[in-house]
């Protein structure tokens, strides 16, 4: 076992698929440089033809990533910022989601696009976006975001082995978190499969990314307070694993969902909607969201500190919820 | 002439099998046969067949929205392409793309897109893959004079140029984006102008005249294939419909200028060339015969072919949908 924190353990997710096969390379902003640090030693290792660096293009970039792709390649590409996924949705969702289907069936697009949520870190509005739910309703497009360092490598694996184009959304709160990874045997986790995080019997807590973190927080504060929370991650967003939420929620008869994205549209709202829709009658009190409000991201820390999902409104959440909880 | 009579016969019979196969599908459209909108190739047949006759079936090719002829050129069938546009089953998309989406991936016809300029990005990506698998194989992409005008057109010339891959843009300047003249939108006299913005080739070629679009679509080929990097074309050329079938008649061309380039139309200018280089009129005959047998062999073909199933609109949404798709 190794101690290996999260960004080396996305590149040691891209070196050992580049080892395993020749047809995957990486493009991006920055990585022979190893600027944002999950870079190193890949440029050294598989050498330029392999390892990137492009132009500021990024509908380009994604485009000519789809088209190598479509041809057998199987490209890997870090967007950096997600915000400037915005200049690309014309080459993602025109594209790399809807070739397959508009050529009914003649190729596939099996990219990854990486970029990273560089929310609550002082960057302002055009840097703090957490846009996955913008990209949710486009079919074609699978959706990952992982919430931990075990997570980021086994889901950026199976990302890189899966045949659709993956939007593989990174935390940037994660960066500075580190785990022990074993060093003798490979890890991989599948798409579309939610991991109970924690097992509880009275509220079922859903959380996305570094909201997950958070959740189990709060979950450990609660547990003194004689409520048993138990804590779902999606790890996909899209597909979206419902059964394993609807089997909890069914036991727990509570549910909250915690999304660090803008309420409005966000997967919490789907999955509270989903929940509602198929078994309402499970219910012992109306669900609730804990979200970003619907503003912009301030730069001043004071004003961005609070807007985003913490540990005490989790709490608060899941409070409110068993208080209002109808008699059994 | 150094060309092979054989070759001769082939872009003759090729241009013709356009121009036969748009006529029948306008025909069709009028019969209420064909639904949706429908844009028409007849007077660029040189500029497509000229281009597409040096390729062989394992290179690229990248197609506009206004593309029946693309595929044609590049060595497509006609039942499969027809069978598209009625929506057939059978139809090289199964039904799910139609007349802006055609592809053909069995002869490198790697698609048409209805989003102007985003098919450039796709084209340099193939182009990027084949260097990468260093297969030699060379990508004709195809765009229009309104395209030159995106953001993709600029970021995909640079991303070809400075990787040097082997692609061909070749641009179809029929001098109108819809209703608006290139003279209004386009800041040079001549879109290869700006190829050396790009440090490449740019080559201006008359597109009524195959030969002489085929002459430069040679050297680009030859070009790229030895390493030496992608090239610039512009086909000045023109469409006799409106931009789609079933639009009010021009008002920003007029009946005098249609008619000037109805005198330059590009099949009667190289069957004249056929007969001055001695092809005798029964050779061209039995070329004008095949080819009206081909087409009414894909009309009818398409016409009975069942429909599109309706089992299949959500299947290629992705390769692995993971869970299934909820119909509601």
């Amino acid at each position: 076992m190794a101690r290996v924190n999260y960004l080396a353990a996305l590149r040691d997710a891209m070196a050992e698929e580049m080892r395993r096969d020749p047809r995957v390379f990486l493009m991006g902003e920055d990585l022979r440089a190893n600027l944002y640090g999950s870079s190193g030693g890949l440029l050294d290792e598989f050498g330029p033809e392999r390892v990137i660096d492009v132009p500021l293009a990024e509908n380009g970039v994604v485009g000519v990533a789809a088209g190598a792709a479509m041809v057998g390649m199987r490209p890997v590409l870090d967007i950096t910022i997600s915000a400037f996924l915005y200049p690309a949705t014309d080459q993602i969702i025109s594209i790399a989601a809807k070739s397959r289907y508009i050529y009914g069936g003649q190729t596939s697009v099996p990219i990854v696009i990486r970029s990273s949520m560089f929310y609550n870190a002082g960057a302002a509005a055009q840097h703090s976006d957490r846009p996955y739910s913008m990209f949710m309703s486009t079919p074609g497009l699978k959706i990952v975001a992982p919430s931990d360092v075990y997570d980021a490598k086994a889901l950026l694996k199976a990302s890189i082995r899966d045949e659709d184009p993956v939007l593989f959304f990174e935390d940037f709160n994660l960066w500075g978190t580190a785990a022990r990874l074993p060093d003798d045997e490979e890890i991989i986790l599948p798409l579309g499969k939610a991991a109970i995080k924690r097992e509880g019997a009275d509220v079922t807590v859903f959380a996305i990314a570094g909201s997950v973190s958070l959740a189990l927080a709060a979950a450990k504060i609660l547990e003194g307070e004689g409520v048993s929370v138990e804590v779902i991650d999606p790890r996909t967003i899209k597909p979206l694993d419902v059964e394993t939420v609807l089997t909890s929620v069914r036991k727990t008869g509570r549910f909250v969902a915690v999304d660090p994205a803008n309420r409005t549209g966000s997967v919490a709202s789907e999955i509270v909607a989903t929940v509602s829709e198929r078994i309402f009658t499970s219910l012992k009190a109306a669900p609730l969201r804990v979200c970003t409000p619907d503003t912009h991201i301030p730069f001043a820390a004071h004003m961005e500190k609070g807007l985003y999902p913490s540990t005490e409104s989790i709490a608060a959440a899941v409070r409110k919820v068993m208080a209002a909880s109808k008699p059994q | 002439m150094a060309l092979s009579n054989s070759l001769h016969a082939e872009m003759y019979r090729r241009m013709l099998r356009i121009r036969l196969f748009e006529e029948a599908a306008v025909e069709l459209l009028q019969r209420g046969e064909i639904a949706g909108a429908l844009h028409t190739t007849p007077g660029q047949e040189a500029t497509i067949v000229g281009a597409c006759i040096p390729l062989s079936d394992q290179d690229y090719m990248v197609g506009t929205h206004r593309s029946h002829g693309h595929p044609i050129g590049k060595n497509a069938g006609l039942k499969r392409l027809m069978a598209e546009l009625l929506g057939r089953v059978t139809g090289v998309n199964r039904g799910k793309g139609g007349s802006m989406h055609l592809a053909d991936f069995s002869v490198g016809s790697l698609g048409e897109t209805s989003i102007v300029g985003s098919g450039l990005p796709v084209a340099t990506g193939a182009a990027l893959g084949s260097k990468m698998q260093k297969n030699g194989r060379v990508t004709l992409c195809f765009f229009g004079d309104g395209a030159s005008s995106e953001g993709t057109f600029h970021e995909s010339l640079n991303m070809a140029s400075i990787w040097k891959l082997p692609v061909i843009y070749f641009c179809e300047n029929n001098g109108y984006a819809i209703s608006t003249p290139a003279s209004q939108t386009v800041s040079v006299k001549d879109i290869a102008i700006r190829a050396a913005g790009y440090d490449m080739p740019g080559h201006v070629v008359d597109g009524q005249d195959v030969l002489a679009v085929h002459a430069v679509m040679t050297e680009a080929v030859e070009r790229a294939r030895r390493g030496e990097g992608p090239s610039l074309i512009e086909a000045k050329t023109y469409r006799y419909d409106e931009h789609a079938m079933g639009l009010p008649p021009s008002n920003y061309r007029t009946a005098e200028e249609i008619e000037r380039w109805r005198q330059r139309d590009p099949i009667k200018l190289f069957k004249a060339v056929l007969s001055e280089g001695g092809m005798n009129a029964s050779e061209i005959d039995a070329i004008e015969a095949a080819v009206k047998t081909d087409v009414a062999e894909a009309v009818k073909f398409g016409l009975e072919s069942p429909l599109a199933d309706v089992a299949e609109t959500y299947d290629h949404v992705f390769v692995d949908p993971i869970l299934p798709l909820q119909s509601a």
